[in-house]
């Protein structure tokens, strides 16, 4: 079968595509947003306003909140297109499914990761962080929310044919999520200690080689499934 | 080479496989189990640190270890089910998930029962007992996947391929006692090198490992005939099966 476009502009063209879609429906940018800043505040309300209780529990309460937006802006990745069959034709389409699913989830982590990396530093002022975390607060960001979206989306694509996959969705793709909080979280701690966290940032790092390698063709292959 | 291998992909050959091999691990599994449990528990000799709570370590290595092979077991079922195509490893597969998680509980319940006399509390944030929360976590996410597809075909299909993206997990456990200083000591059976512990405490270790390997294929093997005939309940030799069963 002739591919009639090469696999860069296949790339690009689902990639302008899934973001000029998203700016036309702003509150799927806004809302994942907007709760990572609620569950956020929640945390000082809840465990007291004390700064170094704050400042203690800043990179693991960020990490977490940022955990959990990208599971739940997650869920829309497939749904819309699953829905009114643009999927099935991605499926039937002759270009490699692998290519057309890292447009997708790039477009979607530049809707909601970046975002998510631009506010972490104010939230990390209002939590009263170790003023020397900030660089990696954001590096682990940087690096980790990438993985978060890849990793994520190989559940969103076993779950997008479920009527109830909602909280399924969270008992699969956490569990895959532990390691790159962990590691993200120690290295912000080590950062504020004035430690060494190079060792920690490139454990995410090989992390996100490996999902952008590997995960393509997973979130591919459940796609497959979850269409039939 | 492969090809005496073929025929078990049949369901009724591999259901009248499963049959034949069942009695076998069975006997050997309660025997085994039997002998290694008897002996460590009563006569194997007192620890000189722990005193007698160490024996817990006959029940607990077995069933840590033997949590980590069965999802190893599931994942290679599940990938050859997904390559060659071939249903009755993703029924294996999905055959094996419930008895690797409830051996991973056994592993956390009995490690923390563990803890409790020796480092003082039932359970602390360290890699290798996070590590083996989270096969836990991913034990119950392939059975509730499988479980929430109506086809089930699709569940095999969609299960398999989260149990084969979760075996980056099982290095992690198995090396977490190294990469990280962690409370949890560090193995203490060695394949290539002497083993750190005597004779009269490795051997029933070793024999309820085998035991609790065995007995984990057994159960298997009973689940895989189950989700065989349901899955083929209705083909001509399963209805037939059901009637001789019917008239004893």
């Amino acid at each position: 079968m002739e591919r009639g476009i090469s696999f860069t502009q296949a790339f690009w063209t689902l990639l302008v595509r899934d973001i000029k879609i998203a700016i036309r429906h702003r509150g799927d940018i806004f809302n994942p947003l907007l709760f990572f800043i609620l569950v956020v505040t929640l945390f000082p309300l809840g465990v007291g306003p004390e700064p170094q209780m704050l400042s203690r529990i800043a990179p693991g309460v960020i990490w977490v909140a940022a955990l959990l937006a990208s599971m739940l802006s997650l869920e829309r990745l497939f749904k819309a297109d699953y829905s009114d069959g643009t999927l099935e034709q991605m499926l039937l389409s002759p270009q490699p499914l692998p290519i057309m699913v890292l447009a997708k989830v790039i477009a979607h982590w530049l809707l909601t990761g970046v975002p998510l990396i631009i506010i972490a530093p104010l939230l990390g002022l209002l939590l009263n962080l170790e003023s020397g975390s900030y660089g990696a607060l954001i590096s682990t960001l940087a690096l980790g929310t990438p993985v978060l979206s890849l990793l994520g989306a190989i559940g969103v694509a076993l779950t997008v044919g479920l009527r109830k996959g909602g909280v399924l969705l969270s008992l699969l793709i956490l569990p895959l999520y532990i390691p790159v909080l962990i590691f993200a979280t120690s290295a912000i701690d080590a950062a504020g200690m004035n430690l060494p966290y190079d060792g920690q940032l490139a454990i995410i790092a090989a992390m996100l080689v490996g999902s952008l390698t590997l995960a393509p063709f997973a979130i591919g292959a459940s796609l497959r499934v979850s269409t039939n | 080479m492969w090809k005496w291998l073929h025929p078990y992909a049949d369901p009724q050959r591999a259901y009248q496989l499963s049959s034949k091999l069942l009695p076998w691990f069975s006997l050997l599994a309660i025997s085994l189990i039997g002998i290694g449990t008897v002996w460590g528990l009563l006569f194997a000799p007192t620890d000189y640190q722990q005193g007698d709570s160490y024996r817990i370590i006959f029940i607990h290595v077995p069933a840590a270890s033997m949590s980590m092979a069965a999802y190893m077991a599931m994942a290679s079922a599940a990938f050859v089910g997904i390559v060659w195509q071939i249903k009755s490893a993703d029924w294996m597969a999905a055959a094996i998930a419930p008895i690797g998680a409830v051996i991973t509980f056994i592993a956390l319940f009995t490690g923390a029962a563990w803890g409790k006399p020796m480092w003082g509390t039932w359970w602390v944030w360290d890699a290798r007992l996070t590590s083996e929360l989270v096969l836990l976590f991913l034990y119950l996410g392939v059975i509730a996947l499988y479980a929430s597809f109506e086809d089930k075909v699709l569940a095999a299909r969609a299960a398999g391929i989260l149990a084969i993206v979760g075996v980056i997990n099982i290095p992690i456990i198995k090396y977490s006692v190294e990469w990280w200083s962690s409370l949890h000591q560090g193995s203490t059976i060695k394949i290539t090198e002497k083993s750190a512990m005597p004779d009269s405490m490795l051997y029933p270790l070793l024999i309820n490992i085998l035991g609790f390997g065995l007995m984990i294929g057994a159960l298997s093997l009973v689940r895989f005939k189950a989700e065989i005939l349901a899955r083929n309940s209705m083909r001509p030799w399963v209805r037939e099966l059901a009637q001789a069963k019917g008239v004893k």
